[in-house]
This record gives structure tokens, sequence and C-alpha cells, in this order.
């Protein structure tokens, strides 16, 4: 355990902490120009957070104690996520602890006590909210892993770090697996988000919403502390996505302190480019019912498999 | 002197039959049962676990009791496998043994001191099971144990549907113990010495070592509940006293799994590379099949019974995958394999007896097994539901608790598969781990269910407000086994160390120097591939809890108001409102729609009063067992036509016979 893996550790969780809410609102921003609507402030999301953090906590009557700490646990998880995906550099002591079968454990940690949370106050929306997300997660998780597990045997570890590490130093050839797995971890990242063919983060019409009805009852700091948490969900993804398919400019161990400097500005921009792409995405699909939502998953889940059998056949 | 491990073993198995035995001194004392005979069984069982844990590492040691038939004496061997084992029994059997303590009651059915007889059998058969080194020994343990476990279940006996549900448990279990005869008979090899020492030295030829693999498998399947015989535990579990559901299924099953691995790993010497895929094709049959009908049950004893499918099954599968990388010579993978195998056999003993134990506390409290009728019991009985949740975490395999590094360390095995030489092999490898996730994410699915209808929400029935917690005894033994989850989860390489031991028996290969790089970190084979450590994960997460706490309350304030629910300004809410059992296990019920047979009841318009019901059934009972069942009736009749009732007949029958033997024998 260096030094430069150390500073390089906390530099990424403090600017996954900082730039995630950043990452939402150039997303809604974007997709304000795309539908030519007038845009809010870029910087939205950090005083709506602020916002409701000094406004008073509303809890509803009959609350258990996981309702009012799911909203910590949840963002522990995620800001646990975010210390593991490679973003800046490939040098972090701790993602030795969690691999990439444990990332996605951390998020069916969050996922689960999200939807525990949902069904703690009894009423109707809350628990129909938790079936959903359950619903979405049981095929997400599983084609998010093959996905991973398709890097995995590319690279021969299940290791986030030491997969981006291969791939970031293979020659630049076509590998037909990671195409299946790309489209594949799109369509889950569009679903875990609750992005808009799955879910609509805006709406809050009954009948088409999931993660929103999760969340109703909660308000203030609880409020706060979870969108928080989604935007670093997203962030997360964003940054899985960029190093399992992009991995160019993430500094590696031996290259020293100037590569790190020197791999913000490239990650910021490759976000920048990742959002504008989820704007484009959501503008141009319509939000599905949520009955074709299983197999749009199934499909994702296919997709992955698929990906993981042509890397068998193929050996790529 | 040092008094051998095997002595200790044994005394507690005799210890265990005394305790019983007194239980039937005085049948229907209660307070002598539960206040001392219960406690001493559990003291018995830490102990046992003291002991096996002690001898893991130590050489086999065998013995001859001179019980049993004349010249036919009971072998008896206790190696690393057998003390992992027993290590299991006693740790889970001590707690279930103390939840046993606070529960019985004096009841309509069996008397508490003929329970605690009945019981106690249980536990010393399934240890003797666990030590026997002969056939003869096995099958006379695997006996009493299925028949005490019998009258286990039908403690209420007069209940026509438990005794139902007892019979269709002992008719199973005596298929597969018919099986499971017929494998020893094939292992010993026509020398007709029946001793695991001679069986393990005799080298089958032909097509007798599939035989005796299958034969194996099918009878110990029928223990554990492999596809297609499970249909006895979503019968059995609900209709047993909630300990013994725990016992059977977090103890009773791992028998099955102890004797499919001596069979296999340890009787025989070699092992084909397609029984492997066999074995995988079925346990993940088994693990989405029960995990799939798990999501749909309304009953919560049936959910954790169908459940307990589900993990048998990943556990299966995990064997199926060690037999693949044994026949392929490939000792490594086959070590960590089989560590996430008896690691998943530990964890399932841990975490399902805690929820059944559970099921057991909420049983009492409110009389009421159907998921419809429970809800927001977390008020009610805070100690239960709290440590419930813990098992769920556990049960869904969510870091850092311990359902989640088994499986972490079986999908390690499957992305190591590819080294294998042939094609279709690693063709099948992705479809068999795409199986494992999908199993696996479902779980989840069902726990957070089977959670939230239970403990979460508001009460569904009035009489929920008067649910008392659980008393002392009950208390403790979920905490230990609650203690026991975390434990397990958060110190794999700890565990893992006890694990080696069974491997260096079973393949000759310790896993050891690749899988843990220090205390705290878990890397099979090397770091660079993969490395999983639960503390530093818990720690982390724990740490940036309390600090985000701390920093959010210092910076803003912690102020907190208490409102009615807002739900969308709906001003009407009753709790009938929420997700029933049904409602959530719904999506499931339409995707999977094809693996359910699904009676649906719809109300029409003018129904003055409507109901709506709808029921998943098995499709095994349809497709199976009823045409079994009716051919066996068909056949009984057929052979009833011959009986008249009149003695001439039955004269005239005997005179043909007569001849019949006269002209064949001459």
């Amino acid at each position: 355990m260096s030094a430069a893996g150390i500073a390089s550790q906390l530099l990424q969780f403090a600017i996954a902490l900082a730039l995630a809410p950043l990452l939402v609102g150039w997303v809604n921003q974007c997709r304000a120009w795309l539908q030519n609507k007038s845009a809010p402030s870029l910087f939205l999301p950090y005083f709506t957070i602020r916002k409701l953090f000094v406004k008073d906590a509303v809890v509803a009557e009959g609350a258990s104690a996981i309702f009012r700490t799911t909203p910590y646990i949840v963002f522990g998880a995620m800001c646990c996520a975010a210390a593991i995906v490679p973003s800046l550099a490939t040098d972090l002591p701790f993602a030795r602890a969690a691999d990439a079968i444990a990332l996605v454990g951390l998020f069916a940690l969050a996922r689960v006590f999200i939807a525990l949370a949902a069904m703690d106050i009894g009423t109707a929306f809350g628990s129909l909210g938790a079936r959903r997300e359950m619903l979405v997660g049981f095929l997400a998780e599983p084609a998010l892993l093959m996905v991973l597990f398709t890097a995995s045997l590319i690279s021969g570890s299940t290791s986030l770090p030491t997969i981006v590490d291969t791939f970031a130093h293979r020659d630049l050839a076509i590998y037909p697996s990671l195409a299946f797995a790309g489209v594949a971890f799109t369509m889950v990242s569009l679903a875990e988000n609750a992005r808009i063919p799955v879910d609509n983060p805006a709406t809050h019409l009954e009948l088409t919403m999931i993660h929103e009805a999760m969340v109703l009852e909660y308000s203030a700091r609880h409020l706060a502390l979870i969108e928080w948490a989604a935007a670093l969900k997203l962030f997360n993804y964003s940054c899985i996505g960029l190093a399992l398919f992009f991995p160019w400019g993430i500094a590696a161990a031996e290259d020293g302190w100037l590569a790190l400097l020197g791999a913000a500005p490239v990650l910021i921009v490759k976000l920048a480019l990742g959002g504008f792409l989820l704007a484009v995405i959501e503008t141009l699909s319509a939000k599905m019912r949520i009955f074709r939502a299983p197999e749009f998953l199934g499909t994702a889940f296919l997709l992955a498999v698929l990906a993981m059998l042509v890397n068998q056949m193929l050996g790529s | 002197m040092t008094v051998p491990p095997l002595s200790l073993v044994i005394a507690a198995i005799v210890a265990w039959l005394a305790i019983g035995t007194t239980g039937l001194v005085r049948p229907r004392n209660l307070r002598f049962v539960s206040r001392a005979l219960f406690p001493a069984g559990a003291i018995v069982g830490l102990a046992l676990a003291a002991v096996a844990g002690y001898s893991i590492d130590l050489p086999p040691a065998s013995a001859v009791l001179p019980l049993g038939l004349p010249d036919l004496p009971f072998h008896l061997r206790l190696d690393a496998l057998s003390a992992f084992f027993l290590l299991l029994l006693g740790a889970a059997g001590a707690a279930i043994s103390l939840f046993s303590a606070g529960y019985f009651r004096s009841s309509e059915g069996t008397p508490p001191g003929v329970i605690c007889f009945q019981y106690h059998v249980f536990l010393a058969a399934m240890a003797f099971v666990l030590v026997a080194d002969d056939a003869y020994a096995f099958m006379v343990a695997w006996e009493s144990m299925a028949l005490a476990s019998f009258f286990l279940v039908i403690t209420e006996h007069r209940i026509a549907e438990i005794r139902r549900a007892g019979f269709l448990y002992l008719l199973i279990a005596h298929i597969g113990a018919i099986a499971i005869l017929l494998a020893f008979g094939v292992l010993q090899g026509g020398t007709g010495d029946y001793t695991f020492d001679s069986m393990r030295a005799v080298i089958l030829q032909g097509a007798w070592p599939t035989t005796a693999f299958f034969l194996a498998l099918a009878g110990f399947g029928a223990k554990a509940g492999l596809l297609p015989l499970h249909i006895w535990l979503p019968e059995a579990h609900p209709a047993a006293p909630s300990p013994v559901s725990a016992l059977m299924s977090g103890v009773m099953l791992k028998t099955a799994i102890y004797g499919l691995l001596r069979v296999t790993f340890d009787l025989m010497h070699a092992q084909l590379w397609w029984w492997g895929v066999v074995a995988l094709a079925l346990g993940l049959s088994t693990a989405l099949f029960g995990v799939v009908f798990a999501a749909v049950q309304t009953d919560m004893k049936r959910l954790l019974a169908y459940s307990s499918i589900e993990n048998i099954g990943i556990i299966v599968a995990g064997i199926g995958l060690a037999i693949l990388f044994k026949a392929y010579d490939k000792p490594l993978l086959t070590a960590v394999t089989l560590t996430a195998v008896l690691y998943h056999a530990l964890n399932h003993a841990f975490f399902k007896s805690l929820l059944f134990l559970a099921t057991g506390s909420v049983l009492h409290a409110t009389n009421e097994r159907s998921l419809g009728k429970l809800g927001g019991l977390i008020h009610r009985m805070p100690w239960v539901a709290w440590l419930a949740l813990v098992g769920t975490l556990a049960a869904a395999g969510i870091p850092p608790l311990n359902g989640f590094v088994s499986e972490w360390l079986l999908l390690q095995a499957f992305l190591f598969t590819p080294s294998l030489p042939q094609s279709f092999v690693n063709m099948l490898v992705p479809l068999a781990a795409a199986a494992l996730v999908l199993s696996a994410a479902l779980a989840a699915y069902v726990m957070v269910k089977f959670f939230g209808v239970v403990f979460l929400g508001r009460p569904r029935e009035p009489n929920l407000a008067y649910a008392r917690d659980a008393g002392r005894f009950e208390r403790f033994a979920l905490i230990y086994l609650g203690a026991g989850c975390v434990l397990l989860g958060v110190l794999p390489v700890n565990v893992i160390a006890l694990i080696e031991p069974v491997n260096t028996l079973l393949i000759g290969t310790r896993a050891s120097q690749p899988i843990a790089d220090n205390w705290l970190l878990l890397a099979p084979i090397s770091a660079d591939r993969s490395s999983y450590s639960p503390l530093i994960v818990l720690a982390v997460i724990v740490g940036v809890v309390m600090l985000t706490m701390r920093v959010v309350h210092r910076l803003y304030h912690g102020r907190v108001r208490h409102a009615p629910a807002w739900d969308c300004g709906f001003p009407l809410q009753t709790p009938r409102m929420q997700d029933t059992a049904e409602g959530f296990g719904q999506p499931i019920r339409q995707i999977f729609e094809p693996f359910f047979l699904i009676e649906r009841h719809l109300p029409s318009p003018f129904d003055p009063a409507p109901r709506y019901s709808v029921k998943a059934h098995d499709r095994f009972w349809g497709a199976l067992y009823l045409p079994i069942a009716r051919g066996a009736e068909s056949l009984a009749r057929l052979a009833g036509l011959i009986q008249r009732g009149r003695i001439s007949v039955y004269l005239t029958y005997s005179f043909c016979t007569l001849l019949a033997l006269l002209f064949f024998v001459r």
C-alpha cells in the first residue's frame, strides 16, 4: 500500500462524491436542450440537496428504525462502491477488499434496504414500488454480473483494477463479446438508474413509477441522502461502463502523480459525453409499460449470456 | 491421559440418547423437559461442536462397536469430513435445542417428554450417520433418523393434513433409502464386505461406478430435496413444529450432502466428467425451481422450505462442478469448489435455522402462518424481527453476511472453468453461471418478500396488536444464530482454514496457500485474480454510515417530526391496501407462468360476495406423482381380481402353483 495509492483512492472518492450531483445536473440539462425546454441550472442538484438538509425531517407514524437508517446505509453502500470502481486510477488499495462480484453485492445491499424501507410504512405505493424495484433488480443484477463475468474471463480476474489494467494495455482489437456486453450493460444501467425506457426519474404518475414510489415518504435529510446516493449510483454505473469499454486515460499504478492529475480532465470529458448519450437515449425512447420491463431486462440478460458464450467460443 | 475424540463423539451420542430417555420418565411434565432436558441437549451439542472442531485437523480415527447383529459390529470412523459435519450438527443443533427449551408447550399432540425423546434420538441418529463407517451402521442410523424425524413431523397428529404430510415424507425417505442401499450394494463390488474401508479398496469396472453414483445421487437427493423428489419438503416443513423444521432444513438436509460427498469423493476413486454435468444441471434446475416457487408462496414456512430446495440445488450444483474439475484433474479448482460447497452448507445451516426459528416465534405470538395475515411485527417483536433481518440478508446473499461469501467462492470457481479441455463443457459454463446468478438474485426477491410482509408495514389483522416478543431461551438461540451468520460472513479466512482438512481428505490437496492472502483477505488462487475482505467492507460501510450521521447532524440538525404517511395524498389508507404475499409474488407468477399450474378463481361482475383467489401448484404432482399413484392403484386393483375370498379358489391357486413349480423345477 503506497502513499500514491492512498492518495489516488482518496482523490477518487472525493471526486465521486463531489461530481455525482453534477453529472445528474448535466444529464438533466442535456435532456432539456434536446427536448427544446429551457434548462435548469447545472448546479440544481447541489441546491436541492442543500435545501433538503436544512429542512426538518418528517417521518411517517409507524415507521421503524429501518426506515430511518436506510438512507445512511444506501449512501454508505454507494460510497463504498465509488471507492472500488476505478474512475481515476487503478492503484486503489481499497479495491482489493471487494471485487466486481462484491460490487454487485453492494448494489444489492442498497436495493434490498431501500425496498424494505419502502415496505416499512405500509402504504400501497411503498410496497408497489418495492415489488417493482425487486422485479427490476432480479433481472438486472444477473445481467450486470454476466457483463462483468465476460470482462473477467477476458482479463482473467474479477478485480476491477486488474480488468481495467488489462483492457487499457491491450491492442486495439474488436472484441465481439464486449460488443454484446456493452449493449447489455447499457440496458441494465438504464433500468438500474431508473432511467426512461424502464422508469422515469421525473414522473410522479402513480401507475408508472418505480424508484419514486419507494422514496415517496422520505423528506429532508433522508431524501437528500437518497438523492445523493442515486446520483452516486449513476456516477458509479457510468464509471463502470467507462472502465470496461473505454478504459483509456485511467492512471495505472506505475504512471505516477502526473497521470493522476491528467486522468481527472479525461474522466470529466468522458462522463460529459456519456451523460449526453444518456440524455439522447432518454429523449429518443418512450417509457414502456411496467409489464414490458421484464422483456427488456430479459433481453439484456440474454445478451450478456450471449457475450459470455461468444467469448468462450471465439476466445475473445 | 487424553481421551480420543471419537470416544467423545460417542459419549455425546449416548448423552443425547440418555437425555431423550429421561424425557420418557415424566412425559407430561413440561417444566422438567423444557427447563432441564432441552438445555442439557444444547450443552451436549456445543460440546460436540467443540470436539469436532478440535478433531477436524487430526488424522482419521476408527473404532468398532460390538453392537448390532452378531458378527456384524458397527464400524465407526471420525475423519475431517465427518468432523466438519458434526461441527455443523453440534453448532446449529445447540441453538435449536436452546430454542426448543422455550418453544414446546403442552398441546393436543405428542406429549412434551415424548417429543424430547424423539428429538434427541433424531440428533443422536444424525451424529451416528456422520461417524458410521460401514453400510450396515450407516443404514441403521439413516433409518432411525428418518423415523425419528417422521414422528417429530407428525407431532400434531390429530390433524389429518399433518398426518398426510408425514406419510409423504416417510414414503420419499424410503424410496431414497432403497436407492442408497442399492448404491452400497454396488459399491461393495462383490466382496460381500460392507465396511467403507473395503469399499475404498474396491475398484469398480464398467458401468458399475456410474450406477453407484446415480443411485447415490437419487437416494441422497431424495433426502436433500433434489428435483423431482423435492415434493415432501414444502409439505413436511409447515407441518412440523418450527424447531423440527429448523433441524430438518438446517441440519438433516446436510447429512444427505455429507452422504453424497462421502460416496462420490471418498468411497469412489475416479469420477467421470459427465456425472458432474448431470449433477450441475440437476442442481441448477432445482435451485431455479425452488426459488421461483418460493417467490409465489403465501405460507411463510412453505416459502422457507422452497428456499431450502434452492440452497440445496446450489450446493449440489457446486458438487457437480467439483466432480467436473476432479475428473479433469484440476485439484486446486476442485478444492476451491468443495470449499464453496461446504461453506454454503454451513451457512445455510445457520441462516435457515435462524429463519425457521423466527417463524416459530411468530407462529407462537400470532397463531398465524399465512403471510397475508401478518405484518408490522417489527414493532411488537423487535428482537425476533431484527435477528430475522440478519437471517434474511444472509439468505439473500448480501455482503458482508455469510450467504454472500459462499456464493462468491462458487462464482469464482465458475470463472475458472474455461481452463477445461472440453469445449462442450466450456460452452455449458456461461449458461450454468447465468442460472446460478439468476437464482441468487431471485433469492433476494424472495427474502425481501418474506421479511417485508411478515415484519414490516402495518398489521394486517387486529389481533397482531397483542403479539409478544420471544422469550428468553428463544431470544438467546436467535442471537446465537444471528451472531453466527455475521461471524461466518466476516471471518471467511478462519472458516476456510477449518474446511481445509476436508479438502485434504477428499482430494489430497489443500487450497490453503492460495485461498488466504492474510487473515483479512480472501483470495482464492491469487490476489491478482480476485479478492474479497468482508471485514473491511463492513468496517467501511459502518464507518461511512456513522460519519454521515454525525456530519449531517452536526452541520445541519437532527430534528424529526412525526406525521401520518403521505402516500401521494391518498386520504383513505387501510392495512389491507398493502401488498399481500400474492401481490408481491405476482410478477414472478406472470414471468414464470409455464413453471406453475395455476388455479385461478375470478369473480363474476354480478357476484354478491366477490372473491378472487389464485393458487400456483407444482407441476410435478400432476406430471409424475399422480400417474405413478394411479398406476400403483390400478395394479393393486388387478391383483385384487384374483382375490375372491373363497377358500376353494385359493386352494385352486395353490394347486396350480404347485403344478407349475413341479413342471419348472423337476
